[in-house]
C-alpha cells in the first residue's frame, strides 16, 4: 500500500504544519491563506450539477478518473471552508480510488479542525468527503 | 429568593443579574465568553438550575394521577407554574395556558386544530418575516384543508407594509399569524393594531412570542391576541417546554390535537369523551420538570423591572448598531424605526460563517446563516447574516469586545 503511505505521510505533514500555530487564530489565519490561494475549480463546474448544499455554506466538487488516479477540484463561497477543502485535496488528490476508498482522514481532529465535518455543522464539507469517496468507489466499478 | 427579590426590585443592575447566570462566567477558547446568541436560547439563571436538580434529586413523580405525597407535590407545583404564567401573561384564566414542547409545538396544534375548523377557500395571513416555524404549519394546513395562505410584505427595513395587510384582510380571512419581534431583523411588529384589524373583519390572531416574552412586559388581555405562543428555553427556563395561551372560548370549540393518556375524561372501545381544559390539549406525561421549572423561570422574572430592562435592552441594540455603523462596507439588515435586541448585518465581500467562525474562535457566540427565515433572506438577496442578540445580562463592554474582535476577523479574512 504504497499510495496510502503517501496519504499517511501528507496528514502527518499537515499536522506538524499545524503545531507551528500557538492559537487558534493562527490556525484559521493559515487556512484562510489556503482559501485565497488556491484556484481550486474551474467556473464551469460551479453549476448546481455539482453543488453539495451546505445549511453554512456551499461546496462544488468535481471529480474524475486520471491514469488510474482520482482528481478532485472544489471550491466553496466561504473562505474557510474553502481552505479545509484545499487540506483535504492536498491528501487525498491524485491517490488511487483503492486508496481514497479505505482512507481514514486522521489529520482533521488532530489539527483540531473535527467540528468542520461533524454531520450537524452543515457546511457541506460532510457531504463533500462522502461524496470524494462515493466518486473513487464509483470510478472502481468502471 | 426573597433576598435577590429585595437586591433586584425596582432598580436595574446588570451586574447583579450576570451573577445570577453561571454559564457567562466560562471562559471559550481561553478567551471571556461573550454570549451574543440569545435569540437561539438564552442562558439560566442558578435559581432555575437549583430547581431542576431539586426536581429530579427530590420530587419527582407522576402528576394528575398519583394518590402518594410526591405525586401531589408534583401535580401542585406543576399547577402552580401554570397559574405564576397565567398571571405574567395577564390571563383570564391558568386553563386558558397549555403547556407545549415550545413555540414550533404550539402552533403546530393550532395550524391543526384550529385549522380542522376551517373550510375550503378560507384565508390565513402570515409576513414575509416570518421563522420558518411560523411558515411551514400553516403550509401543511392549505395543503390538508385546501385553504389559501396569503403574505404581507415588507419594506427594506423590514417592516410589515400596513397598506397591504389591510388589503389582504377580508370576510375570508380566518387567521392572521405574525412574529412579535422578528428573529433575524429585530423589528417590533405594531401587532396591537393588527389584531384590532384582524378582528374587524372576524379573524382570530396568533401571535408568536418566542422573541417577545423575554424582551418585554406581555399582556395578552391589552394585545386581545387569540393565541400567545413561546418557548421555555428562550426566556431563562429549560428546553423542552412552551406555552400556548389561548383565548378560553375558541380553546373549548377546537378538538384534541393528540389523543391518549391525561386527555380523556372516559374511555370505552366504543366512545371517549375528552378532558376540560387545559388538560384535553396536553396528552400523555408531559415534561413535568420542564413545566414547574418554567415557573421558576417566570419566578426569577418577576424579580426583573421588565419596563426597565426593555428599555436597556433597547439601548444596548442601538449601542450596537452605532458601533458597527463606524465598520466600513457594513450594512445591517433590518433598520426598522422600532427594533430591539437583535443587530443582523452583513460585511462585503465576505461569507457570514467566515466571520462568525473567527468570533467563535475569540469566545464570542454570535449566530450566522439564514435563522430559519430562508424567504427573508430572498428577499434581501442574500445567503445569510451575522446576528448579535442580546439579552439583559448582556453589557457595553462585551459589544466594544465584539467590535475588537470583529475587526480582527475582517482584517484576517481580507
Amino acid at each position: 500500500m504504497e499510495g496510502n503511505t503517501d496519504m499517511t505521510k501528507i496528514q502527518h505533514e499537515i499536522i506538524s504544519d499545524f503545531m507551528l500555530f500557538d492559537d487558534w487564530m493562527e490556525k484559521y489565519e493559515y487556512i484562510i491563506d489556503l482559501g485565497k490561494e488556491l484556484p481550486l475549480i474551474n467556473e464551469k463546474y460551479k453549476t448546481d450539477e455539482y453543488i453539495i448544499e451546505g445549511c453554512q455554506s456551499k461546496v462544488w466538487l468535481h471529480a474524475a478518473l486520471i491514469n488510474g488516479k482520482m482528481d478532485y477540484s472544489a471550491d466553496s463561497d466561504a473562505i474557510i471552508t474553502k481552505g479545509i477543502i484545499g487540506l483535504l485535496i492536498r491528501v487525498m488528490n491524485h491517490q488511487t480510488p483503492e486508496e481514497i476508498a479505505s482512507s481514514d482522514l486522521f489529520f482533521i481532529s488532530e489539527i483540531g479542525l473535527q467540528e468542520h465535518l461533524s454531520p450537524t455543522r452543515s457546511n457541506g464539507l460532510v457531504g463533500m468527503v462522502k461524496k470524494m469517496k462515493i466518486e473513487a468507489i464509483k470510478s472502481l466499478n468502471q | 429568593m426573597t433576598k435577590l427579590i429585595h437586591a433586584l426590585k425596582n432598580q436595574f443592575n446588570v451586574s447583579v443579574i450576570r451573577d445570577q447566570f453561571p454559564a457567562l462566567r466560562q471562559k471559550i477558547y481561553g478567551k471571556n465568553l461573550v454570549y451574543f446568541d440569545n435569540g437561539a436560547t438564552s442562558q439560566k439563571p442558578q435559581v432555575v438550575i437549583d430547581a431542576i436538580n431539586r426536581y429530579y434529586a427530590l420530587e419527582n413523580a407522576n402528576i394528575h394521577r398519583g394518590v402518594h405525597f410526591m405525586s401531589q407535590r408534583a401535580t401542585s407545583d406543576f399547577e402552580a407554574a401554570r397559574i405564576r404564567i397565567q398571571k405574567h401573561l395577564n390571563a383570564r384564566k391558568s386553563e386558558e395556558i397549555i403547556f407545549t414542547k415550545g413555540t414550533t409545538d404550539s402552533i403546530n396544534l393550532v395550524a391543526f386544530s384550529y385549522g380542522e375548523l376551517l373550510n375550503k377557500g378560507d384565508e390565513i395571513i402570515i409576513s414575509a418575516m416570518e421563522h420558518h416555524g411560523n411558515i411551514v404549519p400553516w403550509q401543511m394546513l392549505c395543503a390538508r384543508k385546501g385553504l389559501v395562505l396569503k403574505v404581507i410584505p415588507i419594506n427594506t427595513n423590514g417592516e410589515i407594509i400596513q397598506e397591504e395587510y389591510d388589503k389582504l384582510l377580508s370576510n375570508k380571512t380566518k387567521l392572521v399569524s405574525v412574529i412579535h419581534i422578528s428573529n433575524t431583523l429585530g423589528t417590533v411588529n405594531p401587532v396591537k393594531e393588527m389584531i384590532k384589524k384582524a378582528h374587524a373583519v372576524g379573524a382570530k390572531f396568533l401571535l408568536d412570542g418566542a422573541q417577545s416574552i423575554q424582551h418585554m412586559k406581555i399582556d395578552v388581555k391589552d394585545l386581545d391576541c387569540d393565541f400567545y405562543v413561546f418557548s421555555g428555553h428562550k426566556v431563562f427556563g429549560p428546553t423542552g417546554i412552551g406555552v400556548l395561551y389561548g383565548k378560553e372560548a375558541l380553546l373549548d370549540a377546537m378538538p384534541p390535537y393528540q389523543g391518549g393518556g391525561d386527555m380523556i375524561e372516559k374511555v370505552t372501545f366504543e366512545k371517549t369523551t375528552y378532558n376540560h381544559l387545559p388538560h384535553k390539549f396536553e396528552a400523555g406525561t408531559p415534561h413535568i420538570a420542564g413545566g414547574i421549572c418554567l415557573g421558576t423561570a417566570f419566578e426569577f422574572l418577576s424579580t426583573i423591572d421588565l419596563i426597565e430592562s426593555e428599555a436597556y435592552e433597547r439601548e444596548l441594540a442601538h449601542y450596537a448598531e452605532q458601533v458597527l455603523e463606524t465598520f466600513e462596507d457594513l450594512t445591517i439588515i433590518g433598520t426598522a424605526k422600532n427594533k430591539t435586541s437583535v443587530v443582523s448585518f452583513n460585511v462585503k465581500g465576505l461569507h457570514p460563517f467566515d466571520i462568525g467562525t473567527l468570533l467563535d474562535k475569540q469566545g464570542i457566540a454570535v449566530r450566522t446563516g439564514h435563522h430559519c427565515t430562508q424567504p427573508l433572506m430572498d428577499f434581501y438577496k442574500i445567503p445569510g447574516t451575522v446576528r448579535a442578540s442580546f439579552a439583559f445580562y448582556n453589557t457595553k463592554e462585551e459589544v466594544d469586545f465584539f467590535a475588537e474582535a470583529l475587526e480582527k476577523s475582517i482584517n484576517i479574512l481580507r
